[in-house]
């Protein structure tokens, strides 16, 4: 559906966007991920046709936004950072406008306005002057005017900002809602809020692509290694022993307490770390020692979030999907 | 571009900027009809036409100004960008619109010479040659309107700006007789304007050899001919002000003739200035 290849854009020298590519297929919402600054707004609005790029292409559908721009423009809808709305109008003379322009004409013009006035919930203010509605009312108008023309694509740049909670979890149903009938891709740099909703993940900081797959395969694949942390009577010198016996360990940090206890940080590369829990329990049954508390600590996708976006200067390739060849992820650390 | 102008003309009808526009020129237009036609009984309604142009000075840039900077300011020209229409699209829908909301005065007064017809002699010939002199002048003015309106996103800028532009070149024609005509006078003014050139081609396009390429060959190639053949030179400086003006070429229909170079004259300036205001509106795309 939208095929991005090696996009690059500077801004006088500043890089705001560095050889980033990746493909989007039909029909599943993809998340947008970053921290503020990483060059998702810029990357949407290449996209949408809103801005050049310095290098690179995208297809939309298989039209070029720089080539064919109508074409490849019909097939989107895009609500920027800012919705672009005009005060004065009332929704429903905006979303005339917007219908319009998208090429809508008479009869087709009202049941398109009228069915996403009522998709997006706007039927009660629809008379209202943009002005004076509230700011999760304005969002849903913006949403409103991507839906317009039923494009192939959504895309929504940063959509639940600056809205109080409710209004979040109404913008966040409404995207799930629209997720079923269209491609949708929306950004933010609220992780929770993108592994709620997203099918798929695309990750990019400091203007590189660093991930990009399902919220589970980032965990899986790009986790911090799993940690065990145990506390026991062994002594360092016999727990050592007892762990050496076990595959995968990564690294061992111990802390002797004064009443005998020594606590564990066990690092570990084993893809299961319940597995890896299990071996350590054993090995602890064939000495005299005991454990006494066991807890295991799985990297989650903050972390991984956390990580990506302090390393971006690593280079990342991204996992397509699991059946896919490029699964390895190899990183380089400059 | 129906879809812009038909957004925009009800953007002007819904607020004070088209009745605020028609309201000035009518004043005006009223103003110089009572002196000239009533008052000292004078049957020509050309007069009045231009003695009512200085009014543009103002009208224009309360017109102009919001156009495209307040599309800026709202960000509402990523909607634009991002819609399904180019760029020269939105800028003759803004214009067109401009332009219809100009002529909704003009149709008034276009009733006026009929009007005093009823009581005497009026050469109907001459005042509607001039009305409509007067209407693609106007046209003109509204075009270079936009462009400044695309420089900026503040629109008290752009009516600053617009305002001193219109009023420079109002004055242009008395203010090119006290400007030198020496032969010097004009290659030295030649070459502060290939600087200005290079200046705003650099602002346009982010570009410095461009621009320094164009500044320099214009300034080598006003140095050579001024070499070479000095007495072209001379007296050339005014020439350009008294060409360049808008407001001069209102006064040939005013005295009668229907002079078409200066159509031409006022339709290339319109051409030009939308021309420039779409490059303007895709630089932004580029920066």
């Amino acid at each position: 559906m939208i095929k991005v290849e090696h996009l690059t854009k500077y801004y006088g020298d500043h890089l705001a966007v560095d050889d980033v590519s990746f493909e989007i297929s039909k029909g599943h919402v993809y998340g947008f991920l970053g921290p503020n600054g990483a060059g998702k707004s810029t990357t949407m609005n290449i996209i949408t046709g809103c801005l050049s790029a310095t290098d690179g292409r995208v297809l939309i559908g298989g039209h070029d936004i720089f080539e064919e721009p109508d074409a490849a423009k019909r097939l989107i809808g895009y609500l920027p950072e800012h919705p672009p709305l005009y005060m004065n109008d009332s929704p429903l003379e905006y979303l005339r406008f917007v219908g319009e322009a998208k090429g809508l004409r008479g009869p087709e013009l009202s049941a398109r306005v009228s069915e996403v006035v009522e998709k997006t919930g706007i039927y009660n203010v629809r008379n209202r002057r943009i002005a004076t509605l509230s700011k999760g009312y304005k969002q849903r108008v913006g949403i409103a005017q991507a839906l317009l023309g039923s494009p192939k694509v959504i895309i929504l740049d940063e959509p639940t900002v600056g809205l109080d909670p409710i209004q979040i979890i109404e913008i966040r149903d409404l995207i799930r809602e629209l997720g079923k009938t269209h491609t949708v891709i929306f950004s933010s740099h609220i992780l929770s809020e993108v592994q709620a909703i997203c099918d798929q993940i695309i990750m990019i900081a400091k203007g590189k692509l660093v991930a990009f797959g399902t919220p589970e395969e980032l965990q899986q694949k790009l986790l911090t290694p799993n940690e065990i942390i145990l506390t026991t009577n062994a002594k360092d010198k016999d727990l050592q022993d007892i762990v050496s016996k076990v595959d995968y360990i990564a690294d061992i940090t111990t802390r002797t307490t004064d009443s005998n206890f020594t606590t564990a940080h066990i690092k570990s590369n084993h893809e299961d770390i319940y597995e890896l829990s299990s071996s350590i329990f054993r090995a602890f049954t064939h000495s005299d020692k005991v454990i006494y508390e066991m807890s295991l600590k799985k990297g989650n996708l903050e972390d991984v979030f956390i990580e990506l976006s302090e390393n971006a200067d690593a280079v990342v390739t991204p996992i397509e999907s699991a059946n896919d060849d490029s699964i390895e992820s190899e990183v380089k650390s400059e | 571009m129906i879809a812009v102008l038909k957004h925009e003309l009800r953007t002007y009808f819904n607020s004070l900027t088209a009745y605020v526009f028609g309201a000035f020129l009518l004043v005006f237009v009223g103003i110089g009809a009572m002196l000239y036609n009533l008052q000292a009984a004078v049957s020509n309604f050309e007069f009045v036409l231009s003695f009512s142009s200085l009014v543009f000075v103002v009208i224009v840039p309360i017109l102009t100004m919001r156009v495209l900077a307040e599309e800026r300011k709202q960000r509402t020209d990523q909607l634009l960008y991002s819609l399904p229409i180019s760029t020269t699209d939105v800028v003759l829908g803004k214009y067109i619109a401009l332009l219809l909301v100009y002529m909704v005065p003009l149709c008034i007064i276009a009733v006026y010479p009929l009007i005093f017809a009823q009581y005497g002699d009026v050469y109907l010939l001459t005042s509607y040659g001039s009305l409509f002199a007067f209407l693609i002048m106007g046209g003109a003015l509204i075009a270079l309107g936009v462009f400044i309106s695309s420089l900026t996103e503040n629109q008290a800028f752009a009516a600053g700006i617009g305002i001193a532009v219109i009023l420079f070149n109002y004055f242009s024609i008395s203010l090119a007789e006290y400007v030198s005509s020496t032969a010097l006078g004009s290659a030295i003014a030649l070459i502060v304007l290939s600087l200005i050139i290079g200046w705003v081609i650099r602002h346009l396009t982010k570009n410095n050899l461009l621009a320094y390429g164009v500044s320099f060959v214009l300034i080598v190639g006003t140095l050579a001919t001024f070499l070479i053949d000095e007495a072209k030179f001379e007296g050339l400086l005014p020439n350009i002000m008294k060409k360049l003006s808008l407001f001069d070429r209102l006064d040939i229909f005013v005295n009668g003739v229907f002079d078409m170079t200066a159509v031409v004259f006022y339709l290339s300036a319109i051409v030009f200035f939308l021309f420039l205001s779409v490059q303007s509106l895709e630089k932004r795309r580029y920066n």
